[in-house]
């Protein structure tokens, strides 16, 4: 049984076990434009809530990506080195990183979908 | 001129065995040959062509060129002004071209008394004690001025001042760097009327405080009226003022940074100084600082000993080295040469009548694009697209038109202080009559947009190429011959 | 009214009354009164080009031309009449950065063949558009290898390296927080020994060395780029570029950056500037890589065009986290680059190479002949420069060679020079050299 948590700078994890998918989210996809490079950590890093693990770069901008929760990546997604794309064609299937999570209490501190689709919603109206 | 037959590649025209250069023979026996494993195994793969190949290839490929000298660059924060003539042939003067740059001193009097010179006439200009002019752009100038923020707070002994303040229009390169200078950057937020909330300031100053970076007038070319105040603010928690050159222009003869309360800055030649842009250099960045900071100048340093000769020195209290030499010499050159001809008159008249232009034009295109800061601009303002935004025209099909009409395009999506961001300056060297004309042509392109948005949306339809696929691009890097041809093969 | 300034008072006139205005003073009402005030103005007459040409001739005239046998990282290569000419061409001289590709064809284009040329010339597989000289080009592939890394902070350079070289990287890596140890120097060479030892201590994220080094001396690299990648470190080099034609490359050695400054490739001494930085690297560090890159695509009518790319590691988008400040770079000197290349070509460029290598060769066996002269490492083998050392101070030689209108070499110490020799020197120069070498020793 997984579930899905959100941060206010557009990532989620989706938490299967102790084992996090982190990936931008949908909304985050379609501000940045056409993704051109992701920029990951390597297996055996790690990476801190809260803290810069990479960047997804579009032709004409750039977003650093902050992980919402802390441990260790055990993979990141190869398939985004030759086909960056595929985070425009489905940002929530396609994760960038997979970490063995540290403190699962962390996911406390995060928003359910509800939750981020209303934060979504005043974002955008800014 | 025809594209399809001179647009290729220079190594798309070589033919193994011709040449286009003889080299001078001195008729000494060859040199011992080096052993096998100290040689290059394969020639590089560079063309074989003529010289007067050569000279077409790249006299055609001029031809897909837009420069200053062929036409208005309204581009904001660029301050593409005239790059006269004369400069060129001092730049080239036989009596400098030649000196090795480590000659002794006392070889090279005439080259250290220009570069005294021409920092003694930026110290007067920006009303600084002294100037290094060895940074060798406008950024790499940014990055020596923070490291002699940095060298005068280590030697008080200061160490935890890291904190950088810059405002969120500030150019690019003065968080990036404060970033290289080991400094951590702190945004403070800017008014409704584009210029720095003192509010949200106060409470960022505090004993971390290295520097606050400043361009006055700032990107959206509103003259930060409250700049006293801020320095006083900055100065009180220990800080130091840093004064970002590229917009020094419009205050050219008017106003001086100095005076204003800034302990360091620097100055773009290849900006306010007219020296060329060259396509992205080379440009020259000088540092200047007030007095009591002079010690922690980069060195080399060009110095005056007792009997009035230039010296070389490198003092122990300078931040370090930030190049070998003294900077892009040649183009020290033509600063001084430009300062020269411009005289009193054309160094008092060069900022108001930039500043002159820049209200002109904004004045006569505010009713056709929306002006989101009112009131009097310095050298450039900013407008935030068109003002009928029902079109669906972005500033992006705006600047893209313009290439059809001959005008290169403003700044675009720059400052970040506004969505579609229309960035316009136009120098004192342009003419009415050009800016009556690049007035009624945007006057057109607005009208386009209403009637014709298509014609708008799918610009430029008369420049050289059409435009280009950057994500494509980006995607898949090519960025050489050998690159090239394997994705031919591919 | 000025040269520079088209506008007429009548002008001015209808253009204040656009604006509202009555006088140009009050575009600067917002303008406190007590800056205006001290502001100083001038009374110098605007100069004539007569004017401004004898100042630069009365300044010129306390300067003097020295046949030049010193090197030291520039040189006095030859330069074809071809490059000032064509670099004086407005549409490359007074264009801005090529943000617009649209009308920037020219320039991106010999940015494209630059990097193609630099990239072979090196033997690496990428370059950048360009930095601002040899000694920033080396701070900033340090830096590349800091971030590249992602944790490590501690950077190697071989004493070595060109210690002007070595003073700019310092400077970096002091204000960016590197710690910069230096491999120590064993009879002219970088010690292996010591690279092992260093790296075995751990966290090292590049090594900087350089071929041929400031003595001009040709290292034996073999087993580094193995040594410095067990170790997870890259390897650097910074090179004289014209050399690259005659030995073996970074890309050769196994190196992961190449740098170094272009001015070798026939650049105007011109006292100190403006030269070129190079920086090369693996195809695997292009989105590390510092500074403007130009890629090959097409454009909407599917023709093959230029453009700027890879921008989202620049400055003007990523501002902090950008891969360095860099901004303007030496554009045109790229162009200066490319044109010498292509007149030059593989063989001219190896011609002169071997025409400076036979001048160095012949000189310093003439040096040694005198009997007051040695060469300070015998035993290495160089191109066409090398240290001597002298049985009497070398101040003398200078003050005597100087007198005879000769620049004989860069100072190392009170009794070791450094000399270099291009394509450009004569044998009756350098004979003449060998004459006040006699000269100097028997005073």
């Amino acid at each position: 049984m997984s579930k899905t948590y959100f941060s206010r700078t557009h990532e989620y994890v989706t938490v299967d076990g102790n084992i996090g998918y982190i990936g931008i989210t949908d909304f985050a996809q379609n501000a940045l434009g056409n993704v051109v490079y992701v920029d990951m950590p390597e297996e055996g890093d790690d990476v801190a809530a809260g803290e810069e693990f990479g960047a997804v770069e579009s032709v004409k901008a750039a977003s650093e990506l902050i992980s919402p929760v802390s441990g260790a990546v055990v993979e990141s997604n190869e398939h985004l080195i030759d086909n960056p794309r595929l985070i425009n064609q489905d940002a929530m299937a396609n994760w960038i990183i997979k970490v063995e999570l540290s403190d699962p209490s962390e996911l406390d501190a995060l928003m359910d979908e509800a939750a981020y689709k209303e934060f979504c919603a005043t974002e955008g109206a800014h | 001129m025809n594209r399809e037959y001179y647009g290729k590649l220079i190594f798309e025209l070589s033919r193994q065995g011709r040449r286009g250069a003889i080299v001078p023979d001195n008729g000494c026996p060859s040199a011992p040959k080096l052993p096998d494993h100290l040689v290059r195994a394969e020639a590089p793969e560079l063309p074989e062509v003529d010289e007067p190949t050569v000279v077409r290839h790249y006299t055609n490929m001029s031809n897909n060129n837009f420069g200053v000298d062929t036409g208005f660059y309204p581009l904001g924060s660029c301050t593409m002004k005239y790059n006269p003539k004369i400069n060129e042939e001092m730049a080239q003067h036989h009596a400098f071209s030649g000196l090795h740059p480590a000659q002794p001193a006392g070889t090279v009097q005439g080259a250290l008394e220009l570069y005294v010179r021409l920092s003694e006439e930026l110290c007067r200009v920006c009303g600084m004690a002294e100037f290094t002019l060895n940074p060798f752009a406008g950024a790499h100038g940014e990055l020596t001025g923070l490291m002699v923020i940095r060298a005068y707070h280590e030697s008080r002994g200061d160490t935890k001042r890291n904190k950088v303040i810059v405002p969120d229009s500030a150019h690019g390169t003065n968080p990036a760097s404060a970033a290289v200078a080991g400094m951590k950057v702190v945004e403070v937020k800017s008014l409704p009327d584009g210029t720095v909330d003192i509010e949200a300031l106060r409470p960022l100053l505090d004993d971390t405080v290295a520097a606050m970076m400043m361009t006055n007038p700032n990107t959206a070319g509103i003259f930060e009226h409250s700049v006293k105040e801020i320095a006083a603010m900055v100065h009180d928690c220990g800080g130091l003022m840093y004064y970002d050159g590229a917009n020094l222009n419009p205050m050219l003869g008017v106003a001086r940074p100095g005076d204003m309360g800034f302990d360091v800055m620097h100055v773009n030649l290849h900006k306010t100084f007219s020296t060329p842009h060259g396509g992205g250099g080379p440009g020259a960045g000088p540092v200047g600082v007030r007095k009591g900071l002079e010690q922690f100048l980069p060195s080399p340093r060009v110095m005056r000993d007792a009997d009035g000769n230039y010296t070389i020195e490198c003092p122990e209290e300078a931040l370090g080295s930030i190049s070998a030499t003294l900077g892009n010499y040649a183009v020290l050159m033509r600063a001084y040469s430009y300062l020269l001809s411009l005289g009193g008159e054309g160094l008092r008249l060069a900022g108001p009548l930039a500043s002159l232009n820049a209200n002109y034009v904004k004045e006569s295109l505010k009713h056709l694009y929306k002006l989101p800061l009112h009131g009097v601009c310095k050298h450039e303002f900013v407008f935030d697209g068109l003002a009928d935004k029902s079109t669906g025209v972005t500033t992006l099909n705006v600047a893209k038109r313009l290439l059809d009409y001959g005008f290169h395009a403003p700044t675009i999506y720059f400052p970040l202080l506004f969505h579609e961001s229309l960035m316009i300056e136009p120098t004192e060297t342009e003419s009415k009559e050009t800016l009556d004309r690049f007035i009624e042509v945007m006057e057109m392109i607005a009208h386009e947009a209403a009637e014709t948005p298509d014609l708008v949306k799918g610009a430029p339809v008369n420049t050289p190429i059409s435009r280009p696929d950057d994500t494509a691009a980006a995607l898949n890097p090519v960025v050489t011959f050998a690159d090239l041809k394997a994705a031919c093969n591919d | 009214m000025h040269r520079y300034l088209p506008h007429t008072p009548d002008d001015i006139e209808q253009m204040l009354s656009r604006c509202g205005m009555k006088s140009l003073d009050e575009l600067y009402a917002d303008v406190p009164e007590e800056f205006r005030s001290k502001c100083p103005h001038s009374d110098a007459r605007p100069a004539s080009d007569p004017e401004i040409r004898r100042v630069f001739d009365e300044l010129g005239a306390r300067n003097r031309r020295l046949t030049c046998f010193a090197g030291g990282g520039y040189y006095d290569h030859f330069t074809p009449a071809v490059i000032p000419s064509l670099l004086q061409r407005s549409e490359f001289l007074t264009a801005y950065t090529p943000y617009q590709p649209e009308i920037s064809q020219g320039t991106l284009q010999y940015i494209f063949e630059y990097q193609s040329m630099m990239a072979s010339l090196t033997g690496m597989e990428v370059s950048n558009a360009s930095m601002y000289d040899g000694t920033t080009a080396t701070a900033e592939a340090m830096l590349m290898a800091v971030a590249a890394s992602r944790k490590r902070n501690r950077v190697l350079i071989s004493q070595t390296v060109n210690p002007a070289v070595r003073r700019v990287v310092a400077t970096y890596a002091h204000y960016h927080g590197v710690q910069l140890d230096e491999i120590p120097e064993e009879n002219g060479v970088t010690s292996r020994a010591a690279l092992d030892r260093m790296l075995a201590d751990g966290d090292v994220a590049g090594v900087i060395v350089a071929t041929p080094n400031y003595y001009g001396i040709l290292e034996d690299y073999t087993g580094w780029a193995d040594a410095c990648h067990a170790a997870k470190a890259l390897l650097i080099m910074n090179c004289v570029a014209a050399d690259l034609a005659a030995i073996r490359t970074p890309g050769e050695w196994g190196a992961d950056i190449a740098v170094g400054d272009a001015q070798s490739l026939g650049m105007p001494l011109h006292y100190g500037g403006p030269y070129l930085g190079f920086l090369c690297a693996s195809k695997a560090l292009i989105r590390k890589m510092p500074g403007r890159i130009v890629g090959a695509t097409t454009d909407a009518d599917g023709r093959r065009v230029f453009v700027l790319t890879l921008q989202a590691r620049e400055q003007h988008i990523r501002r902090d986290k950008a891969t360095s400040n860099i901004c303007s770079n030496q554009g045109l000197m790229a162009l200066h680059t490319v044109i010498y290349l292509s007149l030059l070509g593989s063989v001219g460029l190896r011609e002169a190479a071997d025409q400076g290598a036979a001048g160095a060769h012949y000189l310093a066996s003439q040096l040694e002949a005198t009997g007051a002269v040695r060469l300070t490492y015998p035993e290495q083998p160089f191109l066409n420069e090398f240290a001597v050392t002298c049985s009497f101070p070398v101040d003398r030689l200078m003050t005597l060679a100087i007198e005879n209108e000769i620049f004989c070499g860069i100072r190392l110490d009170d009794h070791r020079l450094l000399i270099a020799v291009t394509e450009q020197r004569t044998r009756q120069e350098m004979d003449r050299l060998v004459e006040l070498v006699k000269t100097a020793a028997a005073e």
